[in-house]
């Protein structure tokens, strides 16, 4: 229950109001703030889910200490690793897409389209160019960041000067999106059909517009893996410092901020709502144009009926369960891609693979439930905290004042 | 002395919070069908007093009587099933319902399973007329007045059956002539037999209404059951701080000859086409504080935002040392030294989610000490907030702790430490010192005095008439959008200002 708040209301302490509505604090990846239980509440949530998933696969007639030991084991063979770290570069892109936007409140549930389009496109453009070595890469790459964020901003503006919730917005702009992909994958427009199948894919990009893999540069510092690392592994990584930096340390990451925890404060602070919706949109569009990426130039080359799909819903959920912070998306892009690397796994000890759908989803729900209580406590305990203290004296306006 | 048991006796309350006392052994005896009143400076413990005595909380020490009866309340339904009920401050119902609707809310009477809206109607009416609150229960509440709004409330209060009435700061939203027509209800009802408790912290409001009065500083009651014919106001306001009232006054003019802000013929329309800011023309000039007064809702709100450049302006002119900025962005003019004191500091004036030093930088995040660059200084702006926390008196263990842990007054001044940085041109202050206590308005009072003494121009909006005729170098009355006259406030009343505000009294 939220009550209105109307002007001059007195916070009185320790009564506090509610200041942000439970679900609104759930998508804008608030949390605890200090550092123990930033660790310790998913750690929580997550061992919480980890029973519940015994529980469910007991139900379903499994052994759930073998279960979970077999896909342990399997998850940690060398080739396993592999694909889970591949998959999760991928989930990791497309979650931190959706953060940007749910920073400030604006829920891009067009990732979806936005990079399928990116992909499409930017493929088709690097297999029609052959330039000398980075800079078909660089020339794809940016192609599919302009797209995104090209193919986003029309949501963002349509918010701006129509009113017209971007939720509705995008998702009507994936199918859009599908429909031109569709239409633009075919052997009549950029596409050919790859004799001896009914797959019809882009041009391949020549030799000198691909990322090589990562497994030569581990090699060389002691780590043989098999298979193909993505070479755009390290592009992921730099996304997240750039994404953590400019949100915690500049001052468009300070606007967002602002403009996602307080919509009227953030007008009366000068800030343009407008702006920094298109803004956003368009970052969060470009971000998505990078997830088809490291795929495209690191292992397809081409775009084809087989792309991955369905990464931008994948990633709204990393995005929740790992709060909008890079390092926490990280971590549970790496725990989705690695109960989805499994999944096949559990067929052999008879539990049926969707399993693994349900036990996501009793992982987030239990990691935003444990986080949001956490940080109600958290703020009721602050607000004591500071009661507490004015009332011994410690009070920074009359200590420093007096030396 | 009636020889019954008294309504209510509360004995030895006391309530802890982790570090903090509450309140502390307080006692406090109410009589059946009187209207008590409870005065206290905010912070001082009635709203907890009265969270206790509703069941919002357990006190840790002492006993509660109802009638007599000694009681232990787990939650308000307790205390309703005991013939109490809350008016709170601020209203709780549902605007897209009809008052019938929400009167019923929660304890709708039944026929063979459906609503009975017959016999709710029925009763609603016969309980109107006999205490006099007259409301059309088929209106939709959105439709009603703040005045119709909290007879409602004491509607809904009374439907549940209560006979005690904790009635908690309800005059804080109302204006002078609501205020009466309030006074008469509780009249009505406490010739009806029922009980009231009102808490305030406006003396000639509580002397003019109550049969009891008693003072709460510091938690704990310091005076109880004082008979309003033989105290006077002075005597309550020293009770309550424990030393004199500050009183708002400037002395010598400090109006100077440049005109900081000159709107011409300002005009707001709502998206419906309503015109709200009717063709308002003002000046400030550089050391002078324009006070406009005016029942709220009348146009100030949009009339500031519109100078703030919240909102766009129709038609109309504002000028600021002469440059035209009425197409300028918000941070543009903040950026040239507009300062802005919202009259919602939850919405507008903070994040409460955020850090006090992140307040800081709110509003100011183009400018030096707060940014560099394109980036967020943040040891600049820690600095910076330390020296507002220590000028203007926030109290607060550090600047890392959250908005929302700071009381009202504490977040009030910071808001005020915030915007009176970086030199400030022209100040618009709205409701400056709403809601929060003596001390705390002094200061901001006195930082204003210093402010104008600098040559800083303040376009002042209060509904604390006594501020803003103490506060004001000119001062404007706003009706409906229009500015309808301008009084002088050395020597106008705040009953004269009141009736002008509602568009009553012959003015000039």
């Amino acid at each position: 229950m939220s009550e209105p708040k109307e002007p001059g209301t007195a916070a009185k302490p320790p009564a506090a109001p509610e200041p942000v509505p439970a679900w609104q604090a759930i998508l804008r990846g608030l949390g605890p703030r200090g550092l123990g239980l930033k660790i310790g509440a998913p750690v929580l949530a997550l061992l919480i889910s980890l029973g519940i998933t015994m529980i469910l696969l007991r139900i379903t007639g499994a052994d759930p200490v073998s279960s979970v030991q077999s896909m342990i084991d399997y998850g940690t063979t060398e080739n396993s690793i592999v694909d889970t770290v591949n998959r999760a570069t991928r989930y990791y892109l497309s979650a931190v897409a959706v953060a940007i936007g749910f920073r400030m409140a604006l829920f891009n549930i067009g990732v979806d389209g936005q990079y399928r389009l990116a992909a499409m496109l930017a493929a088709a453009l690097g297999g029609a160019l052959t330039l000398p070595a980075p800079f078909g890469q660089i020339l794809t790459i940016l192609a599919a960041m302009l797209i995104g964020g090209l193919w986003a901003s029309i949501a963002g503006i349509l918010k701006v000067t129509r009113g017209i919730s971007e939720v509705i917005s995008t998702i009507m702009l994936n199918a859009i999106a599908t429909g031109l992909v569709a239409y633009l994958l075919n052997d009549k427009r950029l596409a050919d059909v790859r004799p001896g199948s009914n797959n019809v894919a882009t041009p391949k990009i020549p030799e000198s517009g691909r990322v090589d893999p990562l497994n030569g540069f581990l090699a060389s510092i002691g780590i043989d893996l098999p298979g193909r690392m993505y070479g755009l592994l390290p592009l992921a990584i730099v996304v997240g410092i750039v994404f953590y930096i400019v949100i915690n340390f500049s001052r468009f990451g300070f606007d967002l901020k602002v403009s996602g925890l307080s919509p009227s404060a953030a007008q009366s602070s000068g800030i343009s709502a407008p702006k920094m919706i298109v803004a956003t949109m368009v970052l969060s569009g470009a971000t998505a144009g990078l997830i088809g990426m490291p795929e495209l130039l690191g292992e397809s080359y081409e775009y084809s009926l087989n792309f991955p799909a369905g990464l931008g819903f994948t990633g709204i959920t990393i995005a929740l369960l790992g709060r909008n912070h890079p390092v926490g998306i990280a971590l549970a892009a790496l725990l989705f891609a690695f109960l989805d690397q499994t999944s096949d796994v559990l067929q052999e000890v008879d539990v049926p693979k969707e399993i693994v759908g349900v036990m996501q989803g009793v992982i987030v729900l239990t990691v935003v439930i444990v986080y949001e209580l956490v940080r109600r406590w958290e703020i009721r305990l602050q607000q004591h905290t500071v009661a507490a203290e004015l009332a011994t004296g410690r009070d920074l306006a009359r200590e420093e004042s007096a030396s | 002395m009636p020889d019954q048991a008294p309504a209510v006796r509360l004995t030895s309350i006391t309530k802890r919070f982790p570090g903090v006392v509450a309140n502390s052994d307080v006692n406090l005896t109410i009589e059946r069908g009187e209207v008590h009143a409870l005065v206290g400076e905010n912070g001082a413990g009635k709203s907890t007093l009265m969270k206790i005595l509703y069941g919002m909380q357990r006190p840790d020490e002492g006993t509660i009587e109802i009638d007599g009866e000694q009681v232990s309340f787990k939650t308000p339904a307790d205390a309703i099933e005991r013939g109490i009920g809350m008016v709170h401050q601020h209203f709780k119902l549902a605007d897209n319902l009809t008052v019938l609707e929400n009167v019923i809310l929660g304890a709708e009477p039944k026929k063979r399973g459906r609503i009975d809206f017959a016999a709710a109607r029925t009763r609603i009416k016969e309980m109107s007329d006999a205490y006099g609150l007259h409301v059309d229960p088929d209106l939709l509440v959105e439709m009603l007045g703040v005045g119709d709004r909290q007879r409602v409330e004491i509607l809904k209060v009374l439907y549940r059956g209560a006979r005690v009435l904790i009635l908690d700061e309800p005059t804080a939203v109302l204006v002078p002539h609501e205020v009466d027509e309030l006074f008469g209800n509780l009249r009505d009802l406490r010739a009806e037999g029922l009980t009231v408790l009102f808490i305030s912290h406006k003396l000639d409001e509580v002397l003019s209404v109550a049969d009891a009065i008693s003072v709460i500083r510091r938690g704990t009651t310091v005076a109880t059951r004082l008979d309003p014919s033989e105290v006077t106001s002075r005597r309550l306001a020293e009770l309550m701080v424990g030393s004199e009232l500050p009183t708002p006054e400037l002395h010598e003019s400090t109006v100077t000859e440049d005109v900081q802000l000159d709107v011409g013929g300002l005009t707001v329309r709502s998206p419906e086409g309503r015109t709200i800011v009717d063709g308002v023309s003002l000046r400030i000039r550089r050391g002078e504080i324009v006070g406009l007064a005016g029942v709220e809702g009348n146009g100030q709100s949009e009339l500031i935002e519109t100078i703030m450049g919240i909102r766009q302006a129709d038609a109309g002119t504002v000028v600021y040392g002469g440059d035209d900025i009425t197409q300028w962005s918000t941070r543009r003019r903040r950026e040239a030294g507009i300062a802005y004191i919202p009259e919602d500091r939850h919405r507008h004036g903070l994040i409460l989610e955020g850090t006090i030093w992140e307040n800081r930088v709110l509003g100011h995040q183009t400018q030096r000490p707060n940014v560099r660059g394109p980036w967020i200084d943040r040891r600049g702006a820690r600095r910076d907030t330390t020296r507002i926390v220590q000028e203007y008196d926030v109290r607060t263990p550090g600047i890392e702790v959250l908005a929302a842990s700071l009381s009202g007054g504490n977040q009030q001044k910071l808001i005020v430490g915030r915007e009176m940085s970086g030199d400030p041109k022209l100040l618009i202050a709205a409701h400056p010192t709403r809601g929060i206590d003596v001390g705390a308005q002094a200061a901001i009072w006195d930082h204003l005095r210093q402010a104008r003494a600098n040559g800083l121009a303040v376009l002042l909006i209060s509904a604390d008439l006594e501020e803003l005729i103490g506060m004001s170098d000119t001062l404007h009355v706003i009706l409906r959008g229009r500015l309808v006259a301008e009084v002088d406030p050395r020597t106008v009343t705040p009953e004269e200002l009141g009736s002008a505000m509602t568009g009553a009294g012959g003015t000039q």
